[in-house]
C-alpha cells in the first residue's frame, strides 16, 4: 500500500524553533529519511517551499487569472510530504509517529489511490 | 549509453539459467547474498556481450566464470573474516563435489530451483520482500524491472532485496530443503508469493501493458516450472489452473479507457480458448487425483464461467456446491462473499443477502468496500433502487482502487 505522509503547518509555527530546535527537527527527519530508504519503503517526496511562492490558476471565461498564494484562508498550509510503500497502515503509522511534527500539529496519513481492480 | 537489445531467445535462455547458476554459486560458496548479487551482475553482463559476441557454447559455465570472479572481487574487499568462511566451504569435500563441471546437465538442477523458491519465500520477510527476491532470483529479473512493475524507484526496490537477503542471512538459513515436517507450510507461502504476483499484473488497468503482461506470465512462468518439478501436487497445478483460467479473460475485462467490465458484460468472443483449454484440462486431473485444496476448487470455479457460452447460462448451482466445499476446507470471508453472489443467482437475492449478515462481523472485512460492493449488487438485484445506490457509494468512498471506484461510481450514478 501506498502513503502520502503529510506534513502541515505555517510560518508562525516554522520560524518559531530556535536554533537548537531546528537542529533536532532536521536531524529527525534525516534520520526518518535514512530509515525508510534503507527499508526500501520510500517512494518520493519533497518539501514544499513557503506560501509566498505558490500560485493559483483558475480560468474564467478562457482567462487564465493567477494569483499569489495558495487556497484562499487556510492556517496551515503543505510544508512536506513523503510517499512510501509499506505493507500496513499501521506501518505507515508507526513511521509517522518518529515525525517531529507528530508531536506538534499532528501529520496526515492518507492512502494514493491504486491503479489496479478486480473486475466485480 | 547504448546497451544492445537482446533477443527473446537470449532473453529466455539467461532467465532459465538464472535459478540454476545462483543455486551452484549459493551452495558452493555458502552465501546466498552474495552470489545472487555475483549471478546478477554475470547476467547484466550477458545481455550486454551476447547479443553482439553470439550465445557461447556453453552459456551456463560462461555465466558461473563471469560470476565467480565478481565473487573473488568482491571478497577480495571483503574482511579476512569472510575470506575464512568461503575457504572452509570451497575445502569441503562434499561441498566441492556437490558442484559438477560447469555445462552438465545436472538432474539437481531441479531441486536446486525448488530450494531457491522456498529460500526467498523464506517466512521472516514480508511479502512484498518475498515478492521482490523470487522475481529476482528464480525469474532472473532485473531490479529496474521489478521496480518499474511495482512503481516504485528502482533504489527502494534494491534495497528492498539487500534487505531481503540480510535478513535471510540473519536466521542461518542454509541452502537447502526445508525439514519435511515444515514443507507442506513453505509451499503454501511459495504459492501464495506467486499468486500475488499473478494478482499484481492481472488487476493493474493502466501503466505500460506490457510490463503488466510481464508480471502475469512471469508468474504463470515460475508456476509452470513449480508443476514441472512436482507434478502430482495438486494444489500446484490448481495454482496453475486458476492463473490460466484468469488471464483467459484479460482481453475482455477492460474496455479501451481502461475501465472494469463485469464478468457478465464482458465479450466472450476476445477470450482466449487456448488457455481455458489447457486450465481445463489442469483442473480435471487434478481434482480427479490429487488431494483437494482452495486453489483447485477456485480453479473449478473460474473453468466454469469460462466453459459458459454466455452469462446466463452459467451453472450456477455447481459454482454454488464448489464454494460450499471451499467454506469447508478454507473458510475466508473473501471466498464467502463471492459463495453469497453464486448463492443470489441460484435462489434470489434476499438469500444472498442474508449470507452477508454472517459475515458482516467478521474483523478482516470490517469497512472492506467489497462487502459493500456486493451488497450493493444484490440490492440492485432485489429492485431495491435507492438502497443499492447508497451502498455504491458507500463502497466507492471507501475503496482505494481508482479503476473500482470508478466503476462503483457509475453503477450508482445509472441508479439515479
Amino acid at each position: 500500500m501506498k502513503y502520502m505522509i503529510m506534513i502541515h503547518g505555517n510560518r508562525q509555527l516554522w520560524e518559531s524553533f530556535s536554533p537548537e530546535e531546528f537542529a533536532k527537527v532536521v536531524e529527525a527527519h534525516d534520520a526518518f529519511n535514512r530509515e525508510i530508504r534503507e527499508s526500501g519503503e520510500y517512494v518520493s517526496g519533497a518539501g514544499l517551499a513557503f506560501e509566498d511562492e505558490a500560485k493559483t490558476v483558475r480560468v474564467q471565461d478562457g482567462t487564465t487569472i493567477v494569483t499569489d498564494g495558495p487556497y484562499l484562508e487556510a492556517k496551515e498550509y503543505l510544508g512536506s510530504y513523503t510517499v512510501i510503500d509499506v505493507e500496513s497502515l499501521d506501518r505507515a503509522v508507526e513511521l509517522a509517529a518518529k515525525l517531529p511534527s507528530a508531536t506538534m500539529n499532528g501529520i496526515i496519513v492518507w492512502p494514493l489511490m491504486e491503479e489496479t481492480g478486480q473486475e466485480m | 549509453m547504448s546497451i544492445p537489445t537482446p533477443s527473446p531467445a537470449i532473453e529466455d535462455l539467461l532467465r532459465q539459467l538464472a535459478p540454476q547458476v545462483i543455486s551452484i554459486m549459493t551452495r558452493r560458496h555458502g552465501q546466498f547474498d552474495a552470489a545472487e548479487d555475483a549471478v546478477q551482475e554475470a547476467l547484466l553482463a550477458a545481455t550486454r556481450q551476447w547479443p553482439d559476441e553470439g550465445i557461447p557454447e556453453n552459456p551456463r559455465g560462461w555465466l558461473i566464470t563471469v560470476a565467480e570472479r565478481r565473487l573473488a572481487d568482491f571478497w577480495r574487499s571483503e574482511q579476512a573474516r569472510r575470506r575464512r568462511e568461503t575457504t572452509v566451504t570451497i575445502l569441503d569435500p562434499e561441498a566441492e563435489s556437490m558442484s559438477p563441471d560447469p555445462g552438465d546437465d545436472r538432474p539437481q538442477d531441479r531441486d536446486d530451483t525448488l530450494t531457491l523458491l522456498f529460500l526467498c519465500c523464506h517466512p521472516a520477510l514480508t511479502p512484498a520482500s518475498q515478492i521482490a527476491l523470487t522475481l529476482r532470483a528464480v525469474g532472473g529479473l532485473t531490479t529496474g524491472e521489478i521496480a518499474r512493475a511495482f512503481f516504485v524507484p528502482e533504489s527502494t526496490m534494491g534495497q528492498r532485496i539487500s534487505r531481503a537477503k540480510q535478513r535471510i542471512r540473519a536466521t542461518d538459513a542454509t541452502f537447502s530443503m526445508p525439514p519435511a515436517a515444515e514443507r507442506p507450510e513453505r509451499l503454501k507461502t511459495v504459492l501464495h508469493v506467486l499468486y500475488l504476483i499473478f494478482n499484481e499484473g492481472y488487476t493493474t488497468t493502466s501503466g505500460p501493458d506490457l510490463l503488466q503482461t510481464g508480471l502475469t506470465s512471469e508468474a504463470i512462468r515460475l508456476t509452470r516450472l513449480l508443476h514441472q518439478l512436482l507434478p502430482d501436487h495438486g494444489e500446484i497445478t490448481g495454482l496453475l489452473a486458476l492463473m490460466l483460467l484468469t488471464d483467459a479473460r484479460r482481453p475482455a475485462r477492460t474496455g479501451p479507457d481502461g475501465s472494469l467490465i463485469p464478468l457478465a458484460e464482458q465479450d466472450r468472443t476476445l477470450w482466449r480458448h487456448d488457455l481455458i483449454e489447457e486450465g481445463v484440462a489442469l483442473i480435471e486431473h487434478a481434482l480427479t487425483n490429487a488431494a483437494l485444496g482452495p486453489y483447485q476448487l477456485q480453479a473449478a470455479i473460474a473453468a466454469i464461467h469460462d466453459e459458459a457460452p454466455a452469462a446466463d447460462q452459467t451453472d450456477w448451482p455447481q459454482i454454488v456446491a464448489l464454494y460450499r466445499l471451499h467454506d469447508a476446507i478454507a473458510p475466508n470471508p473473501m471466498a464467502t462473499l463471492n459463495h453469497a453472489v453464486a448463492v443470489a443467482m441460484v435462489n434470489g437475492p434476499q438469500a444472498g443477502l442474508v449470507m452477508l449478515q454472517g459475515i458482516e462481523q467478521d474483523d478482516r472485512l470490517r469497512e472492506h468496500h467489497r462487502l459493500e460492493s456486493v451488497r450493493a449488487h444484490l440490492l440492485e438485484m432485489a429492485g431495491e433502487t435507492t438502497a443499492a445506490r447508497e451502498t455504491y457509494l458507500l463502497a466507492a468512498r471507501h475503496t482505494t482502487s481508482l479503476p473500482e471506484q470508478r466503476y462503483l461510481l457509475k453503477r450508482a450514478n445509472q441508479l439515479r
